[in-house]
């Protein structure tokens, strides 16, 4: 736990840093996006990940909280915070219903659900024109100023990120570790037992569902204020596929994993953009390689990497048994 | 005082037409042990899934304690005091014996829906869970996870978990399948500790100690009660030895 | 009237689409436990070739049979050099099949430009039947007697084919198949064959109603699975009765409230999910 919490630190230090060492408006805003990706994909994580329930329609929670607040704040005359409390209850509302419906089926049923679900809201924000603005989108939203700070400024837009982010970063590994979050990741392997032992499996599946559609929204909120602008590209499947290559690459189950894929197909997307059109293509590509070769994702393998590059060494040193690497976990590391 | 803790009344289940528990009626005291005896596909594992809930019946009702809860799921089912084991050994294999344990006894508090607490400092629940693994001789092993632990080690966690919930009725299927001598003969103490507030329904092949143990035997075949009684009853009926000599 | 007879065409032609694509989607998912979300772009990918077989002077026909092969071969490719290492894994592979769809939708707007391009109709079938007053374009009318001839051949190939049996026998208990003998390998690469190929041939049949254009594939995809959650996963008479369910909902919506189509699509599914989730024909739920 302690050095654990010693990396978070240091880690947070980093964030907090970045836009005085990068400097750069672009890097800036690229970190921004990261982080609002890096939201995204964590709460998608709690389906996936925790509760072993791969959704491919997650797109639809950021994207309807988007809308909701765009459409709200800067169409139908509502203030900011209105706009924002309104567009998360509603999208939370929302994932109800989603959830209700996609949980009548489980594993490939599911996910076939969730997909119908995104594309029919993909489609609605498409064909209502006289609602969304059709394929050109809404726009006409400005970044809000709160207690007077600019958020229109990159660095101001940045820590305001960065606060949501540690908030929602925060919430999610205390549910990781909470009973609940501890219920859910009992239905995700053993839902028969789970049930056997007295847990409602379907409620505490609905509710993580909830859960994850709340924190989807809250990106949503951040993604409609950083792009000030909203179009249906934002509820479409790729956008969905996305998140999960997020979190299937960093890590579904880990609270780091789903992060460092954000910053990962982030900044692949930003990089081949410059370079080349084929964007759709490298994602497919990215997509089959990571599931073919690395089904874990990046950070339990590189931490099994890294915990048996220092086991040798402590091997090496203290020569003691070989059997140091098989080492039971300890308690506290009981849901890594 | 002699009440009906399980009362089950014309029970059938089909499979795709075919019958795999057909008409049965049973009732099990309070404090009693009773062993269901029968081939395999006597339907005995089945009518253990009825119980729990795992499955529906085709028709007949199932009441536990004075009430029906023919409807009710599995989950309300243990909320109301049943607990089992399982013949296939269904852990969550990656976590310790402890967090097994605690997993079931927090099935039965309200503080499972807490989504902030840190379940690792729930103290009481971890001592508690130690206590139960002690009970089944498992204490040592508390912080193993399950996947380094034997077949009997597992079996008895089994029935740990189950323990735990602290019920009022206990499905034991095959606890002592897969075990060596002399755990079972652990095990078989272990279960013989049991306070007599707890009922025990039991499937076991084992006769010896199944016999030592039951206080009345209904003995099942093709999903029907063949022959239900005391154990010299049952072991007297002629029906018995034609079920098991295949006469 | 008039306009709900000709509606009513149009959602029975979209209906013998719809049917061709999910019949393929179903029969894989039935005896794979694969969601093949590259159904879409094998859709997409036929239609594209057969237009190209066409624009060089072979014919309609060659570019459906063009359209079905091409992508049958690719079918069979992605199923013995991807699919099958990731067997048992039912979510690894669903998670390829999407990335395979991205680079095939990709590799298109790649090779035929991102402008749509019209299918003109097979000589023969131009113009229009009269009937009653009635105006059938006789392509639509063709679209839909394939669709029904090719549910009846499904049917046939199912009940009374010794290749049937053997997929009846998979779909049921796969162990139990492997056990009688039956080379489930070659049974997977055939069938996942036959589907890919349904795919590319409808898409090529699709393209004088839908014409071919970048996004058909995420367009059919989602109506697709609409149809099989509506009719059963699995159950071809799903297919089929859902196919048709959805060509209606989804004409009827698009010319009566254009700007809702999408929403009425929710309806039967939510009916469905909330009725019966097995869905209409299907034997269990997934």
């Amino acid at each position: 736990m302690k050095p654990s919490l010693l990396w978070v630190a240091a880690f947070g230090a980093v964030l907090i840093l970045l836009p005085q060492v990068i400097g750069s408006a672009y890097y800036v805003n690229l970190c921004s996006q990261i982080l609002i990706a890096a939201i995204l994909a964590s709460s998608l994580n709690i389906l996936v990940g925790f509760g072993g329930l791969t959704s491919l329609g997650h797109a639809a929670y950021a994207g309807t909280a988007a809308y909701f607040t765009v459409y709200l704040s800067a169409h139908a005359g509502f203030g900011y915070l209105a706009g924002a409390v309104m567009a998360v209850a509603g999208t939370t509302a929302m994932a109800l219903l989603f959830g209700l419906l996609a949980l009548r089926a489980s594993g490939l049923g599911f996910l076939m659900i969730t997909l119908a679900l995104g594309q029919i809201l993909w489609g609605i924000a498409y064909r209502w024109v006289s609602l969304t603005g059709g394929d050109n989108g809404l726009g006409g939203f400005t970044r809000p100023q709160p207690f007077g700070i600019d958020l229109a400024d990159p660095a101001a837009f940045y820590y305001f990120a960065l606060v949501v982010f540690g908030l929602a970063l925060f919430a999610i590994h205390r549910f990781m570790h909470s009973p609940f979050g501890q219920s859910l990741q009992g239905t995700r392997d053993q839902p028969r037992r789970m049930s056997a032992l007295g847990y409602n499996v379907r409620s505490i599946q609905l509710l993580s569902f909830v859960y994850a559609g709340f924190w989807g929204a809250v990106a949503g909120l951040l993604y409609a204020y950083y792009h000030q602008f909203v179009s249906p590209h934002v509820l479409h499947l790729t956008t969905s596929a996305e998140t999960l290559l997020m979190v299937i690459a960093g890590g579904a189950g880990t609270l780091f994993g789903p992060v460092v894929g954000a910053a990962l197909v982030v900044i692949l997307k930003n990089v081949a953009s410059a370079y080349i059109a084929r964007w759709m293509m490298l994602l497919g590509a990215v997509f089959v390689a990571i599931v073919l070769f690395m089904p874990d994702g990046l950070v339990p393998g590189v931490s099994r990497l890294f915990r048996r590059f220092r086991n040798t060494r402590r091997t090496a040193m203290k020569n003691t048994e070989p059997d140091a690497a098989a080492l039971p976990p300890t308690l506290g590391k009981r849901s890594a | 005082m002699n009440t009906a803790v399980l009362e089950i009344a014309g029970l059938n289940r089909f499979f795709g037409g075919l019958p795999a528990v057909q008409n049965v009626t049973l009732k099990v005291e309070a404090g009693e042990r009773r062993l269901l005896l029968g081939p395999n596909g006597a339907g005995k594992t089945t009518l253990f899934n009825l119980i729990a809930g795992d499955l529906k019946p085709s028709s007949g009702t199932i009441s536990l304690f004075g009430r029906d809860v023919t409807k009710l799921r599995t989950d309300q089912r243990t909320q109301c005091g049943v607990a089992r084991t399982y013949q296939i050994i269904t852990l969550f294999a990656k976590q310790t014996l402890a967090h097994n344990v605690v997993l079931s006894l927090l099935g039965l508090r309200k503080r499972r829906w807490n989504p902030f607490a840190d379940l690792g400092a729930e103290t009481a629940l971890w001592e508690r869970a130690r206590e139960v693994l002690a009970l089944v001789g498992l204490g040592h092993a508390a912080d193993r996870p399950v996947l380094e632990t034997s077949y009997g080690e597992r079996r008895r966690l089994e029935i740990a978990m189950a323990l735990a919930q602290d019920p009022k009725i206990l499905l034991l299927d095959e606890p002592l399948a897969g075990l060596s001598a002399d755990e079972r003969f652990e095990v078989q103490r272990l279960l013989e500790r049991i306070p007599r507030d707890v009922t025990i329904v039991m499937i076991e092949h084992d006769m010896d100690v199944a016999l030592a143990f039951a206080d009345r035997i209904t003995v099942l075949q093709r999903g029907q009660i063949v022959v239900e009684g005391t154990r010299a009853e049952v072991v007297a009926d002629p029906k018995t030895r034609e079920v098991y000599l295949g006469h | 009237m008039h306009f709900y007879v000709m509606q009513g065409l149009n959602g029975l032609a979209l209906g013998a689409l719809l049917f061709i694509l999910s019949a393929g989607f179903s029969l894989i998912f039935g005896l794979m436990r694969v969601a093949n979300l590259s159904h879409g772009a094998y859709f997409m990918l036929g239609a594209y070739v057969g237009l190209t077989c066409i624009d060089r002077g072979y014919g309609f026909w060659a570019g459906v049979l063009a359209g079905g092969a091409t992508v049958a071969l690719l079918g069979g490719l992605v199923e013995r050099l991807i699919l099958r290492r990731l067997a048992g894994r039912p979510l690894q592979q669903v998670l390829v099949t999407l990335g395979i769809a991205f680079i095939i939708a990709d590799a298109c707007i790649w090779l035929w430009t991102g402008d749509p391009r019209p299918v003109p109709v097979p000589s023969g079938f131009e113009g229009v039947f009269r009937f009653q007053g009635f105006v059938f374009p006789k392509y639509r009318l063709f679209v839909v007697a394939v669709a029904c001839a090719l549910g009846l051949a499904l049917w046939l190939l199912m009940e009374r084919t010794r290749l049937g049996a053997m997929i009846r026998a998979g779909v049921d208990d796969m162990d139990m198949a492997r056990a009688m003998g039956i080379r489930t390998s070659v049974l997977f690469t055939v069938v996942f064959c036959l589907g890919a190929a349904l795919a590319g041939a409808g898409g090529v049949l699709a393209g004088p109603i839908l014409s071919v254009y970048p996004g058909l594939d995420s367009d059919m995809l989602p109506l697709a699975l609409v149809v099989v959650i509506l009719g059963g996963v699995g159950s071809l008479g799903g297919a089929f009765l859902g196919s048709f369910i959805i060509g209606f909902i989804y004409s009827y919506g698009q010319a009566l409230l254009p700007d809702l189509a999408y929403v009425i699509l929710f309806l039967p599914m939510v009916l469905v999910l909330t009725l019966r989730p097995r869905g209409l024909m299907g034997r269990r739920t997934v």
